[in-house]
């Protein structure tokens, strides 16, 4: 009996796992930095809220996708509401995917991505440097988009397994 | 045609509009309090900056504590990668050593004429406070080059402090909480720091990079500017005191840049000095 209930609790803190990586990812260094890789950097929370939006929408809640866009920008010090903005638009985006596809496919969905973080980026650029002054590496977010782009399809599968293991056939 | 387009709008109303199953707030209502919060903080609004200040107190002690594994194994990293490098090193460093001890003696001789020759013209002179900094967070996000350090308002860190590594300075004091502060780094690309170029005296703006190094810039006469060159800050504005040493200057032959390479390396801070400079006559 008390194994079963173990089981359950764990199985539960599993099913929190988008969650516990999305709060890890935005107040943590998972950047790779000390590795010197020029200009290596992509962009985790992105590609998370994206799958998980798009597949499963009720395992991230809206609210805490933008109570952890305002602590990204705590950490990272851009503007307070920046990241929430792009993070929201990324729901948007994923949601209307969402709205219009009646037969989901991978390839579909990572090209969607690639526009959609084009856009986002695009704007949140605008937003810091014409608004708030502040400048940005234009060349670090191109390479920040790319890699993030193509980094996609990894996380893309290794989160379809761990959907399927954890949710199996449920969709909400 | 027409119903293409209404297709288009239901899936965006859907989108953007409805309440989703399992969520408790509309996205739309949601971006516009992010709008509401970005434009109240274009405008300095009050509530906006006590927001800021308690999440940056949560965020920043949060962000050490779940970066501790992450930390560990870069540590682990690094130290691994010098235990290869021990060797060569050590006898570039004795090579070295014998080398600077030399030059201190000189450096000795000549600080005590500058002080001498300073009180005959009666010069002001640089009192400095000093705090001693832990890094608690050293986000390296390829947009903005910053710290975070152990140290707030209540430790009397104030905005515009000037952050120092060993004797280099790092960069200055941009953000403050009552527990914590953020440094800019000089390799940020907001960062502009006017400086005295030796051994030719040439004064220019340090400007940062968004990289390791720093460029230099606004000199009328580059070909002045020889490899190696000691960049140090010219005390221009009253932020710095004059003097305080910043990097090499490196020549870079083909975009015709002037890179200055810093002292110090950001990527290793663990310890930092927060000082202040007030002018006093002597």
């Amino acid at each position: 009996m008390g194994d079963i209930s173990k089981l359950n609790n764990f199985k539960k803190i599993l099913e929190k796992g988008p969650i516990i990586l999305l709060i890890v990812s935005v107040l943590n260094e998972f950047d790779f930095n000390y590795l010197n890789l020029k200009y290596f950097s992509f962009n985790f929370p992105f590609i998370l809220i994206y799958y998980w939006s798009l597949k499963r929408s009720g395992s991230l809640g809206y609210g805490l996708i933008f109570l952890s866009g305002l602590f990204n920008d705590s950490v990272t010090g851009l503007p307070i509401g920046v990241s929430s903005l792009a993070y929201l638009l990324i729901c948007g985006f994923s949601a209307y995917l969402r709205n219009i596809t009646l037969r989901p496919s991978v390839i579909k969905d990572w090209f969607f991505f690639g526009f959609t973080i084009l856009v986002v980026n695009s704007l949140i650029y605008l937003i810091i440097s014409l608004i708030f002054n502040v400048q940005l590496n234009y060349y670090s977010i191109l390479v920040n988009i790319l890699f993030t782009f193509l980094f996609y399809i990894i996380f893309s599968g290794v989160f379809h397994y761990y959907q399927k293991l954890i949710f199996g056939g449920q969709s909400v | 045609m027409q119903a293409s387009r209404d297709d288009f709008v239901i899936a965006i109303r859907s989108a953007f509009l409805k309440k989703e199953n399992k969520q408790k707030f509309s996205l739309l209502a949601l971006i516009f309090l992010t709008f509401l919060i970005l434009i109240t903080e274009k405008f300095n609004f009050k509530p906006i900056d006590y927001l800021k200040i308690s999440l940056r107190e949560v965020a920043y002690r949060s962000t050490f504590i779940v970066s501790i594994p992450e930390n560990f194994i870069k540590k682990t990293y690094v130290s691994a990668k010098n235990h290869f490098k021990v060797y060569e090193e050590n006898k570039q460093l004795k090579e070295k050593l014998e080398l600077e001890t030399s030059k201190n003696y000189n450096s000795e001789y000549i600080l005590e004429e500058n002080k001498r020759l300073r009180s005959t013209i009666e010069e002001t002179n640089n009192q400095t406070s000093e705090i001693i900094g832990k890094v608690l967070v050293d986000k390296k996000s390829p947009f903005l080059r910053s710290v975070i350090v152990n140290r707030g308002s209540r430790d009397g860190v104030i905005l515009g402090m000037a952050v120092l590594d060993k004797s280099y300075l790092i960069g200055k004091v941009v953000e403050v909480t009552f527990t914590t502060s953020r440094i800019l780094l000089l390799s940020d690309l907001n960062s502009k720091v006017p400086v005295d170029i030796m051994p030719n005296n040439i004064q220019s703006i340090l400007s940062g990079t968004g990289d390791y190094n720093g460029l230099i810039q606004y000199t009328r006469d580059k070909s002045l500017l020889e490899d190696d060159a000691i960049v140090f800050t010219s005390g221009a504005g009253g932020l710095f005191k004059s003097g305080i040493p910043i990097g090499k200057i490196k020549n870079d032959p083909i975009n015709s840049k002037i890179n200055v390479y810093f002292f110090s390396d950001f990527s290793q801070l663990r310890y930092v000095k927060i000082t202040s400079y007030k002018e006093e006559a002597e």
